[in-house]
């Protein structure tokens, strides 16, 4: 689904900050990413997301080799990913539903069409009865289950979560862990950057860490 | 449990349901926004009030222009018309020769001529009175050869042949056959050049209305940058981004289109209304004479109307274009 071979990557002419990463997601699994802050772990998301392009080894996601996308080709490899931003990336003037429906919107679907599973996932999360609020008033852990809402939302291939526990209690985010868990075992595979140790002992899960730039999978 | 918020609902709507059904009843109010929820680009993000003042100046000057130029057409077209319609025959007075029997002579060939409809000889007094807006009133003219003039109005249904009645003017050698058509050309000529100048200004304010909406799509994509990673990130298409951008300027160029096509009307209404009051004075029956009464026929009304629909189009085109070459930077 996702291979890195020999990756690295250097912001201009600074040192390399990721070096020669190789590794495989295969499909339906989940894996943990771990590693200490400042360690690369949202910027290893990125280049799985194509925001950030390598500077050497080759990237497959698919079956695709990435540097030969063009950006339709990159755009219909998006839509196969989902995606739970450190900072959520909510949209401030869409309700929570409008914003955990845009995957759907996009792909230019019926709005009549898509909205009973919309309202359960939102009902799921327990964001029912705030899914007509914007997202300014809603708190941290609201704004991060919406969050992970949209990223679920068109039931991805792939799903990448960045710290999706970092703003919620310990309760919630078992409830999280689960929903990632059962969306793994529906055919996804999730890959949840994280440092939260306590979290990555609730789940028997492959481990991907990330330190000094260089990558160890503990299977 | 995934199963559950995957699986379609059947049944009755919801309570949920339908409230967002309910917040859609905009769909209904305005068809052509139908379904597509809350703009994607915030109304605010965007200078739209200043852009549609823009829009409303230019789509205002362009119709001035466009009906400006309908009217020119018009009125030289009724000058073509209505010189063509005649033709003269002068006669010049020479020692020797009678002038009245030359008028006679001639007249009377004209008479016989196919494609004229009536002839009628202006009287020495009348020809006299031709000169008198260069020579004054006070001037007695009994002793110069003033020349007499026969005017012909042509018939609308036979086609008069100039060159035979020209030739068969000839037995009179001091007559000649004006047709006009040097004051045709003329006209012609400086119509056509007042058209073309028109034209040429049309074009002039299209282009800096489709520039200034290439700027103000510009600052809207840089306002609005934030949402657009979020939309590719989500999947969208850089056409759904540019169809999105594209909605939002073809309402505002509609709305400064409409408004500033309306203005245009207005105008014209009002100069027709004050043509009309002024027909009596000296000024009014240069206008007059000029432009007629001063109003648009339905084709100027008509070239107002496109122009305002034309803005609209404009305006959603270049931002829709603006959009994607940004977006093709962006990458």
């Amino acid at each position: 689904m996702v291979r890195f071979e020999n990756v690295g990557l250097r912001y201009g002419m600074g040192p390399e900050i990721l070096k020669d990463l190789s590794f495989e997601i295969p499909p339906h699994s989940l894996q943990f990413l771990t590693g200490p802050s400042g360690a690369g772990k949202t910027t290893l998301l990125r280049l799985i997301l194509l925001t950030l392009r390598p500077t050497r080894g080759l990237i497959t996601l698919f079956g695709s080799d990435t540097a030969r996308l063009d950006k339709d080709g990159v755009t219909a490899l998006r839509r196969k990913v989902g995606v739970v931003f450190q900072d959520f990336r909510l949209l401030d003037h869409l309700t929570t539903y409008e914003n955990v429906a845009l995957p759907l919107r996009v792909l230019g679907r019926d709005e009549a069409s898509y909205r009973p599973e919309v309202i359960e996932l939102l009902k799921w999360v327990g964001l029912g009865d705030r899914m007509h609020v914007q997202p300014a008033i809603l708190s941290g852990g609201e704004k991060q289950r919406a969050a992970i809402a949209r990223a679920t939302i068109s039931r991805p291939e792939l799903l990448l979560a960045d710290e999706p526990t970092g703003n919620v209690d310990p309760s919630l985010a078992r409830r999280l862990l689960r929903l990632f868990a059962e969306m793994n075992r529906s055919g996804t595979s999730v890959v949840i950057a994280t440092h939260d140790f306590g979290l990555m002992d609730q789940a028997d899960a492959r481990r991907l860490v990330l330190a000094e730039g260089r990558l160890h999978v503990y299977d | 449990m995934l199963g559950v918020w995957y699986s379609r609902k059947g049944g009755c709507m919801s309570m949920t349901e339908a409230s967002i059904a309910a917040g859609n009843q905009r769909g209904r109010l305005f068809p052509w926004r139908r379904d597509l929820g809350t703009p994607l680009l915030p109304e605010s993000s965007i200078a739209g009030r200043s852009l549609v003042i823009v829009i409303v100046i230019m789509a205002f000057l362009a119709s001035i222009t466009a009906g400006t130029v309908q009217l020119i057409a018009e009125a030289s077209a009724s000058w073509t018309s209505s010189i063509g319609r005649e033709m003269t025959i002068q006669v010049r007075p020479r020692g020797g020769r009678d002038i009245e029997a030359d008028l006679r002579r001639a007249s009377d060939i004209a008479r016989r001529t196919p494609g004229i409809a009536d002839v009628r000889i202006y009287s020495k007094s009348e020809a006299e009175k031709l000169l008198e807006p260069w020579l004054g009133s006070g001037v007695t003219l009994t002793e110069l050869p003033v020349p007499r003039l026969i005017v012909l109005r042509l018939s609308a249904g036979e086609v008069l042949d100039a060159t035979r009645l020209r030739a068969e003017l000839g037995v009179v050698p001091t007559a000649s056959l004006d047709d006009h058509r040097q004051w045709l050309m003329r006209l012609s000529t400086m119509a056509n050049t007042l058209v073309l100048v028109g034209l040429v200004l049309l074009a002039l304010v299209l282009t800096a209305m489709a520039l200034a909406v290439a700027f103000a799509t510009r600052g809207a994509m840089a306002g609005n940058r934030e949402i657009i990673d979020v939309l590719h990130l989500v999947g969208a298409e850089d056409r759904f981004i540019a169809r999105e951008f594209q909605r939002h300027f073809l309402w505002l160029g509609l709305r400064g289109g409409g408004i500033g096509g309306a203005l245009a009307v207005l105008a014209f209404a009002t100069a027709s209304f004050l043509a009309t009051r002024w027909v009596a004075t000296p000024g009014g029956d240069q206008v007059e004479a000029l432009f007629g009464a001063f109003s648009l026929g339905w084709r100027g009304y008509a070239s107002i109307v496109v122009i305002a629909l034309l803005v609209a189009i404009i305006t959603a085109v270049i931002s829709r274009a603006t959009v994607f070459r940004n977006l093709r930077g962006l990458d």
